[in-house]
């Protein structure tokens, strides 16, 4: 069936809360304790709290955890200030997008073009810069670019009705295409020097870069975002069932729309941190980060088909990815095993639990069938 | 006794042997491709000369054969993103095996090809089916660390056009009946895994797993060992295509088919094969790699800036993906007043 | 709507297919404790039972998808065990499930062939002789379809069929059908009956689940009744009546299925004026006053679960409006719809009335989330507060609110349904097949419910395909067909010939009659 999609309504003023009410306070009268679990009694508490250390997303922090320890015991140099440092100015651009990627994945969506967008608006940086124009403004530009990539992407997906692997597959390109039109083979590279030392620079002694303030605004509000606000509390509904989630007023298009807005804003902020830092605007910014984005989200807990997912879970995946990185370049360990680890987590991450359940299944229903047999036989003896 | 409806038969949509093979699907990309020849043609006649056919087919006989061996693998509503990394590992291997022995017979060098090509694709078909895990993630997993491989094994190494043997670097020079010889491979392939798919049982199976895998197991249609086949086919044709790649270009190192995934999954979506699986056809996918491939060629004739270039790719997949969905609407909604009319 | 009771076929005696105190846990669970069945060739046997008896398991089991953990499974009086599908089918078990799984982007002829189409000499599929085979097939149930059209969009009776004929092709001594009727009208209903006994007639032992009693009493030669996970009896269907019946699945005497209160009936609360949508519904206008229940009446497809998405705002309408507490309601949009006082209780529980992976808290607390915020926020606390008090109120029976709601049985889902829209403290109340795949004696509770809410003052549309439902619970009978309403019946007037007339209709309407059986 096509899929519906909900126009964006006229704003509705909030009506006041209401109240749950007693609407059905004669049925209670007779059954009033049947049925009931108190959900502050000790072992509901418990059933929570073994839910929230023992999921997935906890599972990825003491990982993180351990990889740290790991890592500092082994390799030299390791546990310094300059490691915080450059660690996470290479993290920072996986970890911005890694959060809005995480909400689109967890609506059950995905987006590819994230590396484009970037692209994109670091060539826009450096064309309009070259033609003299101020910071300011070129910034104002560069966060519309990201505005217009992702409601593209959104209004493909939802008003449409496209799927997003192959919506974003194709804007990928388009975006990576209008980066090449935009500035062609050139870089810019002048940028004001006074810029580019903020974006490397650190705070104070602790080694931990100035720019990653920013990054903390942005990771706390996607995680306020999804885990506490009530606009969150849908996006896990409309990831396992969107028409459920339609039926309880949540208008899917309107909310999917604007996650691809925020990855289409975050990778134009993304593609602002690279050029800077970088001091550089080049076309070819940022290719192939998209791969790495998702790698980072996946292994950091949430789950492709949707609905399940962490935002502590996804910047411990991002640092994972980032610290092992570091710790093997450290080591004199050369880039590529850095790609083989990077799958290697990837892939165990998602087979380990898998391969578990799948084996233990089979090993029980070949014991039934060999019992009943049995029993079968001997019975009919 | 049963009630007797006033039914009227459905309209019946009686197939000609020549449709049966090419269904409805193919018609806007291969009429895409069609425009785009003759308008190219008109502005730059020189696109049809025999050399400029000749570099066309040259250009798309990788992509096409790498976008018949995905779109197997998609119809069954999987993906292989390491498709890239296996080229490269393959493509990179046969100049090794050539520079190790410069006088193996070529026929070897393809079954090594082949073979380490399916050894890869048999790989990432395990652990879709054995860990019921997504081919989404498994082979983005797999890109990585086949791309790992490739990079630790070749290092800075390349090896170019005069470290492979004449005869090996003739196959995409020489033509038969003006049709270079790679080309003829392709067309080969085509042929034979469109039939496979639309005339044998296990083909069959691939498109119904692609439409309702659990509906599938039930019936009994052995999914995993249906989707491995699909995946070790993928691996073996890529193999087939790393190798002619040694075959057709000048360098092959460590980064050789980076990035060249999304560029076969585009060919596919563009070819009328649908992302989640269940319809299309690989001739489709064939002829989507050749229109993309055609593309680049085309700006270069019509003298439009090269940097053009991608974003036009770009614009051709998501055209292509609102003209099947359009399609698909105006079809449902077409058996929907049929069914009412018959109810 | 009444199914004649038809004598037996010839008198069965070969015992096909047998289970004997069959066992099997999925973990903790104990899903059949001893199940018992036992398929005689050139008989119908249904299997009733409550939700949570265990009829299920039992199916798969006979599928082949489930092996039991102890226990005898007797085919030909021969032990076996069927590893899977593929190994039932083999030996000649077929089922045909609720939702019947045709592969869309295949064809008919190629849907019934699946795995085994018939091949030229050279190992490729004669297309030919497959169409063939199927029209051959489709000739012999006296239904019409085009083998050679994509499944895709083929209405539910029709692959019902298409599944039978798959059946029939595969020689299957053994039919079973997990409520097949679930989602048909009338007519096809009596389709698919002739053609079971049809079936039955030729020998095949054949086995069905079913909740409605009437198709129970009219379809089949015996009845196997189960209970909590457990065989109880089985009756030859001639010599046992509804409420013996009844009383052996629910192990007490329900001697009330519908108590209906009497409600005092207030002011218009919703008022429906004209709406139409192309193709679906048109002009269709009623009103719904406080504390009246109103029912829907209609075969499957006559358009009223489509009124009422609409109504609510999930599906678009072209012309008419809806009014309710005097304001005209925004169309499209159920945001809206919620915040006038509409709840709205879909027909699909599974799909559309919760989110089976999330927990029982978080769905019955789904409605509430703007409510129980503060500056945007919600508070997790409140939010369980809130979860636990409604499941108290409706007795909804789990181990922990923090359990995914898909392990609760279908009556205490529903019951989380109901409980996440009363939680929004509604005006209008809209139930679409409230009880449908529910057992009896959670069947009376919903009924109790929905009275009870009436009776507060609560404006209630029932959409409901069982007549006797409708006629017990409803103050006035609206019944529809082809998208239009064709009737609206007091208490009084409504009773089963006058509805089922209005509902199939004597004049030809919008398009081609079909022919009704006559009794």
């Amino acid at each position: 069936m096509p899929e519906q999609t909900t126009t964006p309504s006229a704003a509705t003023s909030g009506v006041g809360p209401r109240r749950a009410s007693s609407a059905t306070g004669a049925v209670d009268a007779d059954h009033r304790d049947a049925g009931r679990v108190d959900p502050e009694s000790a072992s509901e508490r418990r059933l929570r709290r073994r839910r929230r250390l023992t999921g997935r997303g906890a599972i990825m922090v003491y990982a993180l955890l351990g990889t740290l320890i790991v890592c500092s015991l082994t390799v030299p140099r390791f546990a310094s200030v300059q490691t915080t440092g450059f660690l996470l100015l290479d993290a920072i651009p996986i970890l911005m997008i890694a959060m809005p990627m995480a909400l689109v994945i967890i609506t059950g969506e995905i987006d590819l073009s994230v590396a484009s967008t970037a692209g994109l608006t670091s060539a826009a940086m450096g064309v309009l810069w070259a033609a003299g124009w101020g910071i300011p403004e070129i910034f104002v530009v560069c966060v519309l670019i990201g505005v217009a990539c992702g409601a593209l992407n959104g209004m493909l997906v939802t008003t449409v009705g496209l799927p997003s692997l192959a919506v974003t597959i194709g804007t990928l390109a388009l975006y990576r295409g209008l980066a090449l039109v935009v500035i062609g083979d050139n870089a810019v590279a002048d940028f004001p020097p006074a810029l580019t030392s903020f974006f490397t620079s650190k705070i104070g002694a602790t080694g931990i870069p100035t720019a990653m303030i920013g990054v903390a605004v942005i990771v706390v509000f996607f995680g306020v975002l999804l885990h506490l606000s009530s606009f969150g509390r849908t996006l896990p509904a409309i990831g396992f069932s969107r028409e459920a989630a339609s039926f309880v007023g949540v208008h899917v298009g309107r909310a999917k729309f604007w996650m691809f807005v925020s990855t289409g804003v975050v990778s134009a902020l993304v593609g602002i941190y690279w050029t800077l830092r970088y001091s550089s605007a080049r076309s070819d910014n940022a290719t192939g980060i998209e791969l790495a984005v998702i790698a980072a989200v996946l292994l950091g807990g949430v789950s492709i088909f949707g609905g399940r997912g962490s935002i502590p879970g996804v910047v411990a995946g991002v640092l994972i990815i980032s610290s092992v990185s570091y710790a093997l370049r450290l080591g004199g360990i050369s880039d590529v095993v850095l790609n083989v680890v990077t799958g290697l987590l990837l892939v165990g991450s998602v087979v380990t639990p898998s391969l578990i359940a799948v084996i233990g299944a089979k090993r029980r229903s070949r014991r039934s069938a060999r019992e009943v047999l049995a029993a079968s036989e001997t019975a009919a003896a | 006794m049963t009630t007797s409806h006033a039914l009227a038969p459905s309209t019946g949509t009686g197939r000609s042997p020549i449709a049966s093979l090419v269904r409805q699907r193919e018609v806007p990309v291969a009429s895409a491709l069609v425009v785009l020849v003759v308008v190219t043609t008109i502005a730059n006649p020189l696109f049809v000369s025999s050399q400029g056919v000749k570099d066309l087919m040259l250009n798309a006989t990788i992509t096409v054969i790498m976008a018949v061996g995905l779109g197997t693998v998609i119809i069954t509503n999987n993906i292989d993103l390491s498709v890239g990394s296996i080229l490269g590992l393959v493509a990179f291997g046969t100049g090794s095996v050539f520079a190790a022995a410069p006088d193996i017979p070529i026929v070897l060098v393809f079954l090594i090809g082949l073979a380490l090509g399916a050894l890869l694709g048999a790989i990432n078909g395990f652990l879709v089916t054995v860990a019921r895990v997504p081919s989404l993630v498994i082979t983005l997993g797999m890109l990585y660390i086949y791309r790992g491989v490739n990079n630790a094994w070749a290092g800075g190494q390349q090896y170019f056009a005069g470290d492979r043997p004449a005869a090996f670097g003739r196959l995409s020079v020489d033509t038969v009946l003006g049709v270079p010889v790679i080309t003829v491979i392709a067309i080969v392939v085509v042929v034979l895994v469109a039939v496979f798919l639309a005339r044998t049982r296990p083909g069959r199976d691939l498109y119904a797993i692609g439409s309702d895998d659990e509906a599938a197991r039930l019936f009994g249609i052995p999914v995993s060992r249906r989707v491995l086949t699909a995946f070790v086919l993928n691996g073996t044709l890529t193999g087939l295509a790393g190798v002619l790649y040694a075959s057709r270009f000048n360098s092959v190192g460590a980064t050789t088919g980076t990035g060249l995934e999304l560029d076969i999954v585009a060919a596919a979506v563009v070819g009328g094969i649908a992302i989640f699986g269940g319809s299309g056809s690989v001739v489709g996918a064939a002829i989507g790699a050749v229109l993309l491939t055609t593309i680049t060629s085309s700006l270069t004739a019509l003298n439009v800036d090269k940097f053009w270039q991608q974003a036009i790719v770009g614009v051709l997949i998501l055209t292509a993906i609102l003209v099947e969905r359009i399609a698909s609407i105006r079809k449902a909604r077409r058996l929907r007043t049929s069914e009412a009319t018959n109810a | 709507m009444t199914i004649d009771p038809t004598p037996g076929g010839p008198s069965p005696t070969a015992t096909v297919l047998e289970l004997r105190g069959a066992r099997k846990t999925f973990g903790a669970v104990v899903a059949l404790s001893s199940g018992s069945v036992r398929l005689r060739a050139g008989e119908i046997n249904a299997l009733v039972g409550e939700n949570g008896a265990g009829k299920s398991t039992m199916v798969k089991i006979l599928a082949g998808v489930h092996q039991p953990d102890s226990g005898d499974f007797l085919f030909d009086g021969h032990p076996i065990v069927f590893r899977s599908p593929a190994e039932s089918k083999a030996a000649g078990v077929s089922v045909i499930y609720q939702e019947p799984t045709l592969f869309p982007d295949l064809t008919v002829a190629e849907n019934i062939f699946i795995g085994r189409q018939p091949t030229t000499r050279f190992g490729f599929i004669d297309r030919a002789a497959m169409r063939a085979a199927a029209r051959a097939l489709f000739e012999r149930l006296g239904v019409p379809i085009d083998p050679d059209r994509v499944a895709e969009g083929l209405s539910i009776a029709d692959q019902q069929i298409i599944e039978i004929a798959k059946a029939i092709s595969l020689d299957a001594k053994v039919l079973i059908m997990d409520e097949p009727t679930a989602a048909l009208s009338g007519v096809e209903v009596e389709r698919l009956f002739g053609v079971a006994r049809a079936l039955r007639d030729r020998g095949s032992a054949i086995m069905f689940i079913s909740h409605r009693f009437d198709e129970v009493f009219g379809l089949s030669d015996r009845i196997t009744v189960m209970r909590d996970g457990a065989f109880i009896s089985e009756h030859t269907t001639s010599e046992v009546t509804t409420p013996e019946i009844v009383r052996a699945m629910v192990g007490r005497d329900v001697d009330q299925l519908f108590p209906k209160q009497e409600a005092r009936i207030g002011d218009t609360v919703v008022s429906v004026d004209g709406l139409t949508r192309a193709g679906v519904f048109h002009d269709v206008s009623f009103e719904v006053r406080a504390g009246e229940i109103v029912g829907l009446a209609g075969l499957v497809g006559a358009g009223r679960t489509e009124v009422a998405r609409a109504l609510f705002g999930i599906d678009r309408y072209d012309a008419g409006s809806v009014t309710i507490g005097g304001r005209r309601l925004a169309p499209r949009d159920p945001m809206a719809s919620i915040k006038a006082g509409i709840g709205f209780v879909p027909e699909d529980r599974r799909k559309q009335g919760l989110v089976m992976d999330m927990s029982v808290s978080r769905n019955t607390t789904l409605t509430l989330r703007t409510a129980l915020s503060r500056l945007g926020l919600v508070s997790a606390r409140r939010e369980r507060e809130a979860a636990a008090d409604w499941s108290r109120r409706l007795q909804v029976k789990t181990g922990s609110q923090e359990l995914p709601v898909s392990t609760l049985s279908g009556g205490n889902q529903q019951k989380v349904v109901l409980a996440k829209w009363l939680a929004t403290d509604p005006t209008f109340l809209i139930v679409d097949e409230p009880t449908r795949g529910i057992d009896v004696g959670t069947k009376s509770e919903v009924h109790r419910l929905i009275s009870d809410l009436a009776g507060r003052g609560i404006a209630v549309l029932m959409i409901s395909s069982e007549l006797p439902e409708v006629l017990g619970m409803a103050d006035r009978v609206l019944v529809m067909r082809e998208g239009r309403l064709t009737a609206s019946l007091d208490r009084s007037a409504a009773d089963p010939e006058t509805v089922m007339n209005a509902a199939t209709g004597a004049e030809p309407a919008l398009t081609t009659t079909t022919t009704e059986t006559s009794r």
